[in-house]
């Protein structure tokens, strides 16, 4: 018996059960060990040390201790702050990310939105990622902080300024698919081909390697990561938005940043990298179900690796810097790789 | 604008500083061992041991001290406490007038105070102190670190011989009185 | 002033001008911004007031004296070798480098000329030190553009300095070695070999500086072009050091100095001084980072020249310096640093006056920081490096 069968006697209750706690999982799982192995071990790696060693054989259990530290600490109201406004901000932000991660699909019928029924995929997803941009800008006026007021005015003309190349990286691979739909994105790699040639599929990181790199700067800001971490400078705005926060609160501005870099690592994957597929193996078939998130984890933390890198590499853009970058170069670029995909699609 | 942008570069050396750390026999040995490449030294497992002059804690050698309240006085921040008497020694000789000798009460050094200058072990003249690189003597109260004069003693074990000087010095090597 | 600040300051009355027509028909106000006492990028407690109109600087104010310890008031009731002890503290990171102007200081007073040897010595920790001093900014200026592993990659080399300096005076930190007429100790054995190796560590760190940080298209976005300090303009507000020189001006105590050039040796030796004509932030980046491998250089050469012979001139026991008065300036890490040392003929000084150099480097700030924007003034403090503790005393 196939999993699919038995996944379709369940009652609906039990798969939508199923599904939000493989929702959690996918979200809080993935951003714990982007943590541990980028923010923890890699970046420490980069910095000729070891990072956390105490809590667990090699520090693993680290993340754990954080939580448990961040859940015991008061939770700090500012006595000017706008309670609402500034208790609301983090799970605003964190819903975002929940939201998006709805959308990606992990297996040919390890789905958190049901995809053979509706073609919404990426056109949702993008919709729900600037959602975000609410939360941080709540947190931001909340705080009655001028380092935070800075922060967050700083960090919504930045979000809004790369949604653009963003959106228009992702119109690229749509058009070539043909279709919005996330999974049908993964099936059109699979069985595309490139010069005839079908062995590794068509990925497309190779036709469209430019709405690939303007995908990834523009998440890199998306994610305020270096060299777009102007909103949080720590060395001069002190964090930004989170300046006022502090326990459980922090912690889920801190697991946001984390999950929201996983999230949108594993939309670039479906985008880009083929998502669940990898050559040989037929990405319909029923193995995927549970091959295929294994799959898109190594994929995850590849494209994360990447993020982690070069945010600890680089230093940061200055406002007007990094606006005049998505402004005068990644839009126009993107614009015309849009054109150029467009007669491609028509003259083939 | 160089052929490589400097962006690249960049990552560069990240990246191959992590893999040294990762891979610290290079390409010959393959083994994961950042325990070995790391530079850092994981504290409470792994010590590293100061150099010979490091300036840790002061010994007290009691046999030589006379209480003659040298160090007392040129102490900067005056956190060195002495208290003596004067007691009356057997002549040395057979009918000879007995002589006076300086017995040591009290000495005491607060290392809450100290800065670990030196000026004390640099002026003592019958060399009573000495400098040892053992660093480890913190405490959770403060008033425990007044060193009391049995304390300073047991330091004393833990100094180490002088070194050599480099080639071309002139200086005379001390000699650390045995304990 | 001059034509290139006047056009400048035209500039910026005319934007601002500009400003307030906007500003009359939207009502927009200024904010105040307190950057520091407590602030990451002010190193301690310095305090910047900057009056903001959106993210960019209208005035800026720099309050010092936050961490005020009062070591001119000190000194004069300590004696002579307890004063060294105390301008360690001043530049904590270069701390040798404090206290050979006020020991040179001491010397010219009392007419006592160290031992050659203990001249190179001293000369060679006085650049160890400036090495110690430079490494930790090439990190730290990383850090103030938003680069977070250069910092790391700084304090991990610069404890190979420090473990040499350790090694040779038993303090990391608060060396205290130099003494009136020559130096506490000779060097150990083996710490030659060891340094000239140190050296070689801290040439493929500046190496690994210069494609890291300096080569970085952002970084360079960041730093060229921001904060300049005209020539003029600098000397006039006296900065020194690196400083001075990145604003194109060939000025050095270590060679020019007529003061105190008897207790060091650099006259010796075979280098130059780097000078950048621009007088921007990354210029002043790229004199230090040429300062330290000049250092480094300049190390080599002493350790292979190292005469032998005593480290102590004949001095008496309890020292007095007779009545008389003396300026004595080196080139320290962060500038110009100098010691005017009176003297009563006492164990204490009578008075003494420190003349730091980060005091006089940020005395610049209200007129540098006018009109940048935010990102900038960190960007323009960190290009500037003070130490807290050179600044308050």
């Amino acid at each position: 018996m196939s999993t699919t069968q038995v996944f379709a006697e369940l009652a609906y209750w039990q798969q939508t059960g199923i599904r939000v706690g493989a929702a959690l999982a996918a979200v809080l799982l993935v951003a714990g060990a982007l943590v541990y192995m980028h923010l923890f071990k890699a970046v420490s790696f980069m910095q000729s040390r070891l990072g956390p060693m105490e809590a667990g054989p090699y520090g693993s259990l680290q993340l754990l201790a954080e939580v448990g530290k961040h859940i015991q600490k008061e939770d700090i109201f500012p006595a000017k702050a706008d309670r609402f406004v500034f208790g609301a901000a983090p799970f605003v932000v964190l819903a975002s990310t929940f939201l998006l991660v709805v959308v990606v699909p992990a297996g040919p019928d390890a789905w958190f939105i049901d995809h053979h029924n509706s073609d919404l995929g990426i056109y949702l997803g993008l919709a729900v990622s600037s959602v975000s941009v609410l939360g941080i800008l709540m947190a931001g006026w909340g705080s009655s902080n001028k380092y935070s007021l800075l922060g967050g005015l700083r960090a919504t003309g930045q979000l809004i300024a790369y949604e653009l190349p963003l959106i228009l990286a992702v119109v690229g691979v749509v058009i070539q698919a043909g279709t919005m739909n996330m999974a049908d994105i993964v099936y059109a790699q699979a069985n595309g081909e490139i010069f005839g040639l079908g062995i590794v599929g068509n990925p497309y990181i190779l036709t469209q390697g430019v709405a690939f790199i303007i995908f990834l700067i523009a998440m890199q800001a998306e994610l305020a990561q270096a060299p777009f971490d102007m909103p949080v400078a720590e060395s001069e705005l002190v964090t930004g938005y989170m300046t006022e926060y502090s326990g459980m609160r922090f912690l889920l501005f801190f697991i946001g940043e984390f999950a929201t870099a996983g999230v949108f690592a594993a939309v670039a994957s479906v985008l880009f990298l083929g998502g669940w597929y990898i050559p040989g193996i037929d990405p319909g078939a029923d193995v995927m179900n549970l091959l295929g998130p294994l799959v898109m984890l190594v994929k995850i933390v590849g494209l994360t690796f990447l993020v982690f890198w070069t945010r600890f590499t680089m230093p940061r853009f200055r406002e007007d810097q990094l606006q005049r970058l998505a402004w005068k170069f990644l839009i126009p670029i993107a614009l015309a790789n849009i054109v150029v995909t467009g007669i491609l699609k028509v003259a083939f | 604008m160089a052929l490589i942008p400097g962006l690249i570069k960049g990552l560069g050396v990240t990246g191959s500083t992590m893999m040294r750390t990762i891979f610290p026999g290079g390409v010959k040995k393959p083994i994961p061992s950042p325990v070995k490449g790391a530079e850092t030294v994981q504290y409470p497992h792994e010590k590293e041991a100061p150099p010979t002059r490091a300036r840790g804690v002061i010994a007290l050698h009691e046999e030589n001290c006379t209480a003659c309240m040298l160090c007392a006085r040129e102490c900067p921040d005056w956190c060195i406490y002495i208290e003596g008497h004067k007691e009356k020694a057997p002549p040395r000789r057979a009918g000879g007038k007995p002589r006076q000798r300086n017995i040591l009460d009290r000495f005491d050094i607060d290392y809450a105070l100290c800065m670990f200058c030196g000026i004390c072990v640099e002026v003592c003249p019958f060399e009573a102190l000495f400098w040892s690189p053992e660093y480890e003597f913190s405490e959770p109260r403060i008033a425990d670190l007044l060193h009391d004069m049995s304390r300073l003693s047991e330091w004393m074990e833990t100094v180490p011989d002088f070194e050599d000087y480099e080639a071309g010095s002139q200086q005379k090597k001390l000699k650390v009185p045995p304990t | 002033m001059t034509a290139v600040s006047s056009r400048r300051q035209l500039n910026y009355i005319a934007a601002q001008a500009a400003d307030a027509r906007v500003n009359l028909e939207i009502e927009t106000e200024g904010m105040t911004l307190n950057i520091g006492p407590q602030h990451p990028a002010t190193h301690g407690t310095l305090r910047i007031v900057a009056k903001l109109d959106g993210e960019q600087v209208i005035a800026a104010d720099p309050v010092m004296g936050y961490m005020h310890r009062g070591y001119e008031k000190l000194s004069e009731v300590r004696t002579y070798p307890q004063v060294t002890t105390l301008i360690n503290r001043i530049d904590w990171l270069g701390s040798f480098a404090n206290e050979v102007p006020f020991i040179l200081a001491a010397e010219q007073l009392m007419e006592v000329e160290a031992p050659p040897r203990s001249q190179w010595i001293r000369t060679v920790l006085f650049e160890m030190s400036r090495i110690a001093n430079i490494v930790l900014f090439l990190g730290d200026m990383a850090v103030q553009v938003g680069a977070v592993t250069p910092v790391f990659f700084a304090f991990r080399d610069r404890e190979h300095i420090l473990n040499q300096i350790e090694a040779a005076t038993g303090g990391r930190f608060h060396p205290n070695f130099d003494r009136i007429g020559g130096l506490k100790d000779d060097l150990p054995k083996g710490w030659i070999v060891e340094t000239k190796q140190v050296m070689k560590k801290m040439r493929s760190f500046c190496n690994e500086i210069e494609e890291l940080v300096m080569g970085n298209e952002i970084f360079q976005a960041r730093t060229r072009g921001i904060g300049v300090v005209p020539a003029d303009i600098g000397l006039s507000y006296g900065l020194s050091g690196a400083n001075i020189r990145g604003s194109g001006v060939d000025w050095d105590v270590r060679r020019d100095g007529t003061t105190g050039a008897g207790g060091l040796v650099h006259n010796e030796l075979d280098w130059r001084v780097w000078t950048h004509p621009d007088g921007d932030s990354f210029s002043r980046f790229w004199v230090r980072l040429q300062e330290v491998r000049e250092s480094t250089r300049m190390v080599d050469q002493l350790l292979d020249g190292l005469p032998s012979g005593p480290i102590m001139a004949k001095v008496p026991r309890i020292i007095k310096v007779p009545a008389g008065e003396a300026y004595v300036e080196t080139e320290n890490p962060l500038g110009v640093m100098g010691y005017y040392v009176v003297s009563k003929g006492g164990l204490a000084p009578f008075r003494v006056k420190i003349r730091s150099a980060s005091f006089n480097n940020m005395s610049i700030t209200p007129w540098l920081l006018t009109g940048v924007y935010v990102p900038d003034i960190i960007t323009i403090l960190g290009s500037l490096y003070f130490i807290l503790g050179d600044i308050d005393r």
